[in-house]
């Protein structure tokens, strides 16, 4: 049935419009020759290390003691959900994730319209500047953080001593509050440029003409800040946050680096690692993975769902100016 | 003119074929070295050198702390990599890699040559359930350092065994700090463990438990005694401010300056403040200032256990040439490359007889401390699941302000026994 409805489909279209109806076709075609080997590389590198981690960690199996790998289903994320150390983790890294990305936001925020209204002429160099950060290695920028407020080798505790709680004798690595604010500092600082720039790309798509009707219509300029400008970016913002969001939450390098989950600083990252690579248990390590992957997916559902934008349409112009209408 | 390219591309191949064959005769041996100022590599020329032919040894660098280094061994191990030939392991990490069947067992007679003379700690630590599983290449050992000057004005006769009791009171006294390692990190056990078997106990219950049954002692006197002594630096600073983030290197850094007064540390302090010294990053009358003794004792009569470290050298059960690679590792551990290996790299032979080289003594004037104290030296615990109870001891005893004699060491063992019964995550 589908098979006469296709070809009476392919009838009509090729009586109307033969040469199309092949370029279509030989374009299609093309489609997937471009990308189909790119999409089977996908889904050998991303679908199949999934499964295997997915199917892994039904077992309790142990990289040094082979012999003894057995099928326990469910209990290793049992075992994570009724453990206190996992909510904990777990609370550790939303908040990470929640305050970078609220920052950076407002920061990133600020330093596009300063690119964007102010400083026309030197916009280029500027964008180039500030992305210096963005463009060290998280490896390297987390050294170097740590080198400038370690105990033993950093200046920042003789250079502000003159600030109230700051003297000499402070081990900023030693206790959640000073850890975990170095950590968000440095991850701030290396990636509001990021978001500076998706929403400095975001407000060159707001028309001119659309902040000037509203000010000849006598609107402030927060209202046409939050009326007009803000709503005609939704998609760049949305962008930005969610790839934010996304990398805040898979948080890493400057943990590991820094205090190496100390001072009740571990995240979820650091979690599956320490599982899977330090005591070599695959099925824990693997569940931690898989509950890691579950909590982006989720964000991702969530940042998509909450901005109501479609990805797809939504970063072009015309999209923008839809979304601005309603 | 077919024929004539067809003539090239056999002669051509008939070239390689010659070429690598060439290489193939001699089989190549792979050595998983840990990270040293260049002995090992030098010690694999001179062995390929000295077998003539009958193999060569190329060196593959391991990464820099021990943890990682164990890492990267159990993975290859597991995943069945036949590369691994020779592998330098530090030895809590052994019985993890013996019990799986991951290292091929020595063979009898190279097992008698080569531990002859091996200093007693040194041999303890080579060993798993009574045999002999790698081969000991270089054994460290932590010796108590200390301040000229500090130990005069406070009258303390250094020739004497001293207890952790005096120094603490002789730093709290002065204003000075103790050099500890406070960090989270391996040398966090290393501590507590010297601290419990210089009582004479042990943390272990009984080594050879399985996960299920792997028990450990730490909530006992001589754990509570250990905890106190950690807890009272802690309180009283006496580490100094920076303990929480304190390794061996910062805490060599923290002895050499003004407020230094005694240490616990490696060998390799020595070495690098005469560098230091020559390079003027240092006073240069500081080394004048150092002296050396036993690792500190807990009670006043019973003898201290310093902690053991170093590298054995073991062979992987793939390896495809299993007896070359012991014969490479007799070449590699005879005392005479075990006294070079000392004097160029400042890391202490196992094998005692290495010791009555002449140079040695020239280079390291402690050598004879050195030697006692590997001979009274007491391995970490020794179980397959070292990696679990270090882990815990390290996050449960620090930071040292927050160790409590009552309730710390009970803590651990319980945690401890919930994480290996996989009630817990680690």
């Amino acid at each position: 049935m589908t098979a006469t409805a296709e070809s009476t489909r392919k009838q009509r279209r090729s009586s109307k419009k033969p040469r199309r109806s092949d370029r279509t076709k030989a374009e299609i075609r093309l489609g997937w020759l471009l990308a189909g080997p790119a999409f089977f590389v996908m889904l050998a590198v991303t679908a199949y290390p999934i499964a295997q981690a997915t199917f892994d960690s039904l077992f309790s199996f142990r990289l040094t003691a082979p012999d003894e790998r057995s099928f326990v289903f469910l209990d290793n994320y049992i075992l994570l959900f009724s453990d206190g150390l996992f909510w904990r983790i777990f609370g550790v890294t939303l908040l990470i994730t929640v305050v970078t990305v609220a920052v950076e936001l407002v920061l990133g925020f600020a330093l596009a319209l300063v690119m964007h209204r102010a400083l026309k002429s030197l916009r280029g160099a500027l964008r180039t500047a500030i992305l210096v950060p963005y463009g060290i290695i998280t490896v390297v920028s987390a050294f170097a953080w740590y080198y400038m407020f370690d105990i033993n080798s950093g200046f920042v505790n003789n250079w502000f001593s003159w600030v109230p709680g700051i003297d000499s004798d402070l081990d900023w690595f030693s206790n959640f509050g000073t850890a975990i604010t170095v950590i968000m500092a440095s991850e701030i600082w290396k990636t509001t440029p990021f978001i500076a720039l998706l929403l400095l790309a975001g407000l060159a798509q707001v028309p001119d003409e659309l902040v000037e009707a509203a000010r000849v219509d006598g609107a402030t300029k927060v209202q046409q800040f939050t009326r007009v400008i803000i709503p005609n970016m939704k998609a760049a913002i949305m962008v930005a946050v969610l790839f934010r969001a996304l990398d805040a939450f898979r948080i890493f390098d400057n943990v590991f680096i820094m205090t190496g989950g100390d001072a009740n600083t571990e995240v979820l990252a650091l979690l599956a690692y320490r599982q899977s690579i330090s005591r070599l248990e695959i099925g824990l390590g693997s569940a931690v993975s898989v509950v890691l992957f579950i909590c982006v997916l989720l964000l991702c559902l969530l940042a998509v769902k909450g901005f109501r934008v479609d990805l797809a349409s939504g970063t072009d112009s015309s999209g923008g100016k839809k979304q601005g209408g309603k | 003119m077919k024929a004539r390219s067809a003539g090239a591309a056999a002669a051509a191949a008939v070239l390689l074929l010659s070429g690598c064959g060439g290489q193939d005769e001699v089989p190549t041996l792979t050595w998983y070295i840990n990270p040293d100022d260049g002995g090992q590599e030098a010690l694999a020329e001179k062995c390929t050198e000295e077998a003539d032919g009958a193999y060569r040894i190329q060196t593959s660098l391991l990464p820099m702390d021990a943890p990682a280094q164990r890492e990267q061994l159990a993975r290859r191990l597991a995943a069945g990599d036949s590369s691994l030939d020779i592998m330098s392991i530090d030895p809590p990490f052994i019985p993890e890699l013996a019990t799986p069947g991951f290292l091929a067992p020595v063979p009898e007679d190279v097992a008698e040559r080569t531990t002859e003379d091996t200093l007693e700690g040194a041999l303890a630590g080579a060993m798993w359930g009574d045999e002999l599983v790698t081969v000991p290449f270089w054994a460290n050992t932590q010796l108590l350092w200390y301040r000229e000057s500090v130990v005069e004005e406070a009258g303390l006769d250094m020739d004497e065994p001293v207890t952790w009791d005096e120094i603490m009171d002789v730093a709290a006294e002065q204003d000075k700090y103790l050099g500890v390692q406070g960090i989270r990190a391996e040398s966090m056990t290393v501590w507590v463990n010297a601290l419990v078997e210089s009582q004479d106990e042990s943390i272990l219950v009984d080594p050879s438990a399985s996960a299920d049954e792997l028990e450990t002692n730490l909530d006992s006197e001589a754990g509570a005694r250990a905890a106190s002594i950690m807890s009272r630096i802690g309180q009283e600073g006496l580490g100094g401010p920076g303990v929480a983030s304190m390794d061996e290197n910062q805490s060599m850094l923290l002895f050499q300056r003004e407020n230094g007064s005694f240490m616990v540390n490696w060998p390799f302090v020595w070495p690098a403040t005469l560098g230091a010294a020559d390079e003027g990053s240092i006073d240069a009358d500081i080394p004048d200032d150092i002296g050396w003794t036993l690792y500190p004792r807990v009670d006043a009569d019973t003898p201290t256990a310093p902690p053991l470290g170093g590298i054995n050298l073991g062979v992987g059960a793939e390896s495809e040439h299993p007896e070359l690679a012991y014969e490479a590792i007799e070449c590699i551990v005879t005392p005479e490359n075990q006294a070079e290996y000392f004097v160029t790299n400042g890391n202490p032979p196992s094998s005692e007889s290495a010791f009555d080289d002449p140079t040695v003594e020239e280079e390291f004037p402690m050598a004879d401390v050195i030697r006692e104290s590997l001979d009274m030296a007491a391995p970490r615990p020794q179980t397959p699941f070292y990696n679990e109870i270090s882990e815990s001891i390290q996050g449960r005893f620090t930071p040292l302000s927050g160790v409590d004699e009552d309730t710390t060491p009970a803590r651990t063992d319980s945690y401890i026994m919930e994480v290996l019964r996989g009630e817990r995550l680690l």
